[in-house]
């Protein structure tokens, strides 16, 4: 009697289950397609646009063929690199701290802290870096663009550190405080550099997502059109040359933005390859 | 202690203090920069219709109507295409199929949202003026939602390019979950006699349900704080239609367009206001999807 309920109609609940699975399949292929649609249409319409001048000159005027984003590659450099400088240290102090002072309300706050500031918009991150450094100074800086990504940056830097150290065997920790190091020579020489390769891992990572930025960049770095090395002026960063170009009316400049945007797309993806990459291999190396 | 430890345990407050006076100062920040806001327009500003700089007059109504809009289409399309795809790879794909799948879904999280601006300006935008948008109205046309000139640029489009920002956190985060059912459930639901789509779609589903609905959640949060790839899409327009085809405005997306044009006192900080709702915004709806998602995968912090 139950086999014959069961039995019937099998048939149709076998196609229902063919069906389904065709559809999860293309639903899968779908979203994969997707990227390899933007990444073709992005490799074929940029690669036109690459050449050594388009790498190191300046933008030219509408009209006059030629130019480059040279100059915005030098501001992404510049300003990714300073928002490194200032979000590691605090990144990684604020992560030995959940991890090694971590118990009790005011840890919990800042995790707490970190984790509604990992879910800002960097939109609102923008007009704070506005607020606190480019209103009260009167004109627009490559160094509050910095001060915007440093704070993108950190909650991953805080979050990723604090589990790194927390990761490190007690064991270790305490054959350290045996041999008489104090604390603070332990987390230096031994914790930290086990816990090395997932905060490189974290750090890269969280390069790729602020490379890949725009927003925050608009009422801070604003953009110029000259070669700018100067934290304390307005400065062209390569992601908002794209952003400026691609919304112009004028088909060099929109040419030009698919060249920005191939190279924006070949820097994000070597910094999130490297990142797995290196994680891969730090995990085979610990392998324990 | 040693000198040395008190030394470092003292520069470990110090960095500490300083990322929790980074985050506070932002909260006080937007609150002061939008209190000149508060103040003339009081709790008006949210349901006021009227965005016109030049009058100083500002309500944030068209601009909320957009972000939720373009949102929910984001969502409700990237969730289905998500969560199959989802399934797909944790049940169904072999691992020379679903490796290079999930590998290729993650690096869409990668693409920098200016190229998805560029690729929805030159490519997406056409294909909906001239295929999508027409094909819609010949069938729903009737609907006010698919009604009125099709431009390419406005409410669907922007939707649609969220909804290919978010299916890696949908897809990455579901598949997770539904990896982590125990395997004694698929098993016993097989063992009474369930094909595998079955057992996938009316026991492991159902199981992994609330920790997906915390995925769904949390990439709702990213459609809705969203920025430059809305900006370069959705027309900027501050008005509210019925129909999808039309230009419109996000929060974010009023906020890149005009904040560097804003001449007066009370028009930056009108838009200051729409940036702190958003961030009220974002921290309700990304809190709401952590505790959904710890209480599947347990107190791990994601």
């Amino acid at each position: 009697m139950n086999r014959d309920l069961s039995t019937r109609g099998l048939g149709r609940r076998r196609a229902m289950g063919s069906l389904g699975t065709g559809l999860a399949l293309f639903c899968a292929t779908l979203a994969a397609a997707a990227l390899l649609a933007i990444l073709g249409y992005v490799v074929v319409q940029g690669i036109g646009a690459i050449n050594w001048s388009f790498l190191t000159q300046l933008p030219h005027p509408v009209g006059v063929p030629g130019g480059g984003v040279g100059n915005g590659i030098l501001g992404s450099l510049i300003i990714i690199g300073t928002a490194t400088l200032m979000a590691v240290p605090i990144g990684l102090l604020t992560g030995i701290y959940l991890a090694l002072f971590g118990r009790g309300p005011v840890p919990e706050a800042l995790r707490f802290l970190s984790d509604v500031l990992s879910g800002v918009p960097s939109i609102a991150i923008g007009l704070f870096a506005y607020a606190v450094l480019v209103a009260p100074l009167k004109h627009f800086s490559a160094f509050s663009a910095s001060f915007g990504f440093m704070m993108l940056m950190l909650p991953l830097l805080v979050r990723t550190s604090e589990q790194a150290i927390r990761s490190v065997p007690q064991t270790v920790r305490e054959g350290a405080l045996a041999l008489g190091m104090s604390n603070f020579r332990a987390t230096v020489s031994i914790v930290l550099p086990t816990a090395m390769p997932a905060i490189i891992t974290a750090l890269l990572l969280a390069i790729a997502r602020v490379t890949g930025e725009t927003a925050p960049l608009l009422f801070t770095a604003f953009g110029s059109q000259f070669w700018e090395s100067n934290p304390g002026n307005p400065m062209a960063e390569l992601s908002l040359q794209v952003f400026t170009y691609a919304i112009s009316p004028y088909p060099s400049w929109q040419s030009q933005a698919w060249g920005g945007a191939l190279l924006l797309i070949v820097a994000v993806f070597v910094l999130s390859l490297g990142a797995r990459l290196f994680l891969r291999r730090a995990m085979q190396g610990s392998g324990t | 202690m040693s000198p040395a430890d008190r030394g470092f345990a003292a520069v470990v407050y110090l960095g500490s203090s300083l990322f929790a006076i980074l985050i506070i100062g932002l909260f006080v920040e937007l609150v002061l920069g939008s209190w000149p806001s508060i103040v003339k327009f009081g709790p008006a500003f949210i349901f006021s219709s009227s965005w016109d700089p030049i009058n100083s007059k500002f309500g944030a109504l068209p601009m909320i109507y957009g972000t939720v809009v373009t949102s929910l289409i984001a969502i409700i399309l990237a969730s289905f295409i998500g969560i199959m795809a989802a399934v797909f790879l944790s049940d169904f794909a072999p691992r020379w199929l679903g490796q290079p799948l999930s590998f290729l879904i993650e690096l869409l999280a990668a693409v920098p949202s200016v190229v998805y601006g560029l690729w929805g300006l030159f490519v997406l935008s056409p294909f909906v003026r001239t295929a999508v948008g027409p094909a819609l109205q010949k069938v729903f046309g009737w609907t006010p939602l698919f009604s009125g000139p099709i431009y390419g640029v406005g409410l669907l489009t922007a939707g649609i390019i969220l909804a290919l920002m978010i299916v890696p956190t949908v897809t990455a985060i579901s598949r997770d979950v539904i990896a982590a059912i125990p395997r004694d459930l698929r098993e016993a639901s097989m063992a009474l006699g369930t094909t595998k789509w079955e057992t996938a779609i009316r026991v492991v589903l159902p199981a992994a349900r609330i920790g997906i609905f915390g995925a769904c959640i949390l990439a709702l949060g990213r459609a809705l704080g969203e920025t430059i790839a809305v900006t370069m899409v959705i027309g900027n327009r501050p008005e509210i239609s019925a129909s999808l085809f039309a230009p419109s405005y996000t929060l974010a997306s009023v906020i890149a367009n005009e904040f560097t044009e804003a001449t007066t006192n009370i028009y930056i900080s009108a838009l200051i206001e729409l940036g702190l709702i958003l961030f009220f915004v974002s921290m309700i709806v990304n809190g709401l999807a952590r505790v959904m998602i710890w209480s599947v995968r347990g107190s791990e912090r994601t």
